[in-house]
């Protein structure tokens, strides 16, 4: 579905992406794992032009974009309706309910009559676990919802792919496997998803491949039982050492 | 000085007022038809103007940050009445006859959208990144967030320095007097010229309207805020 090639990203002097290349075929969950400043969130995110890659191809089945030439803004908002985006961080948008939140892109973006989107939103948000929820404000929901709610943003504007960056970081413990849940349940439904994560119980039971990236290159891929059980590089080993091991 | 001339209003003296009576309506209607209708005129192309001076601040053509740049500094730099005078003489040196009252206009407008870009300029910035990229992710052109996400938001952070603004401008429209407006501090004025020995008694008269129209304005901005703030944890 989506080919990366050559992708390279510097900011200024610094090198963060080293020609990645990566395939993600349609209906497949990928988990990215890595240490902090590995390159693993601005790889995700050049996967739909937040960061603009210096050089790369991006190439969907029915078109793609070469960073090496100048990219075109029209290519660029292709490209980004293409993929749903899943923040840390959630960026709900705190001046409308959750109904509105999930609306907004389909009906000022697509142009969708308001009556059918609204239908869809609400059996969204119910998908999600939250119709009862959908009139509320972002502040009045906890973290676990506000995240529900983003997946559900996310999922209104029908992509082919959707992206989480690290969903579950920002939440308390007991909010983790709600949202978790929520991403299962996708993957289940057949959503091709690429997953920023440190979550490893997560990966294992629900990626089909997983990419371990340190210092801007993949250093390791492949199904997660050989990446958790048989790693074969060094670095991956040490990382999840110290991941299973923390003290 | 010509206040030798001027009995002083002593203490113990009675105030007069069958003056005041006299006086009030006059004084305020100055108010109502010209000071508040200068205010409100003024205040709205000043935000357009800030609007756009904002936004053409933060623009990538440096030119256009440069130009307006340029202007926010000699509105900035200069006093008021001073603008206030040009503006006036500014058209008929061109021939063109336009009345106090438009003067004035333009010239309040123009020094409010100094003012208030960078209020509206600080405000976009204070929104956090991650909404315009929300913005950008659900498919949303740069324009698009904008004016979707961004300035709905940036609009609630203005308000209490905005309103400062405004209460601002209903009092400098007091100095549209020097170009003959006939608004409320003129009418005090003249009215005050034919009453010499009180004209403590019209001045106070006049800076008491002034007051009760703050503060009934000061009570818009409240209601307005409150309604602002129903998507903000308190």
């Amino acid at each position: 579905m989506l080919t990366v090639k050559g992708l390279n990203k510097s900011f200024g002097e610094n090198e963060i992406l080293k020609k990645i290349d990566m395939k993600i075929e349609k209906g497949k969950v990928i988990a990215i794992l890595g240490p902090s400043g590995s390159g693993k969130t601005t790889l995700l995110r050049c996967l739909n032009a937040l960061e603009i890659p210096n050089r790369g191809e991006l190439a969907f089945d029915d078109f793609s974009i070469d960073f090496s030439k100048k990219v075109k803004q029209a290519d660029i908002l292709k490209l980004r309706r293409k993929s749903g985006m899943v923040f840390q961080a959630y960026h709900l948008f705190p001046h409308r309910t959750a109904l509105e939140n999930v609306m907004e892109g389909p009906v000022q973006v697509q142009k969708r009559n308001k009556e059918e989107v609204r239908k869809e939103a609400i059996q969204l948000l119910d998908k999600v676990g939250l119709k009862d929820k959908m009139d509320l404000y972002p502040f009045q929901l906890s973290g676990g919802q506000q995240q529900r709610v983003g997946i559900a943003r996310a999922l209104a504007i029908q992509p082919e792919l959707m992206l989480f960056d690290e969903p579950t970081s920002a939440l308390d413990p007991e909010l983790v496997g709600e949202v978790l849940k929520v991403i299962k349940d996708l993957a289940n439904e057949g959503w091709t998803m690429v997953v920023v994560t440190h979550e490893i119980k997560f990966a294992q039971e629900v990626a089909d491949e997983v990419i371990f990236i340190d210092g801007g290159v993949i250093v390791e891929q492949g199904p997660p039982e050989q990446i958790f059980s048989a790693p074969k590089e060094e670095r991956t080993q040490r990382f999840l050492n110290r991941i299973l091991n923390p003290l | 000085m010509f206040l030798n001339n001027l009995p002083a209003l002593t203490l113990g003296t009675a105030i007069p007022w069958d003056l005041v009576q006299q006086s009030f309506w006059p004084i305020l209607s100055g108010g109502i038809y010209y000071t508040i209708p200068l205010t409100i005129l003024s205040f709205i192309f000043g935000m357009i103007l800030a609007l756009i001076t904002a936004l053409a601040r933060m623009s990538k053509v440096r030119p256009l940050r440069w130009v307006f740049s340029v202007y926010v500094s000699a509105i900035r730099g200069t006093p008021l009445l001073v603008q206030l005078f040009i503006i006036f003489y500014l058209f008929p040196a061109f021939n063109v006859t336009l009345d106090p009252f438009p003067s004035a206009v333009i010239a309040f407008s123009l020094n409010v959208g100094a003012y208030a870009s960078e209020i509206i300029r600080a405000s976009i910035l204070s929104v956090p990144k991650g909404q315009w990229e929300a913005g950008y992710t659900i498919g949303m052109t740069h324009q698009k967030t904008l004016f979707r996400v961004i300035l709905p938001q940036a609009f609630r952070v203005s308000i209490p320095p905005l309103s400062n603004t405004f209460i601002s401008l209903i009092k400098d429209t007091s100095l549209a007097s020097q170009i003959l407006v006939a608004e409320l501090f003129r009418k005090a004025q003249e009215i005050g010229a034919r009453n010499l020995d009180q004209i403590l008694v019209i001045y106070i008269e006049a800076a008491f309207i002034y007051w009760i129209i703050c503060f009934l304005l000061s009570l818009v901005q409240h209601v307005i805020e409150r309604r602002l703030d129903r998507y903000v944890a308190k």
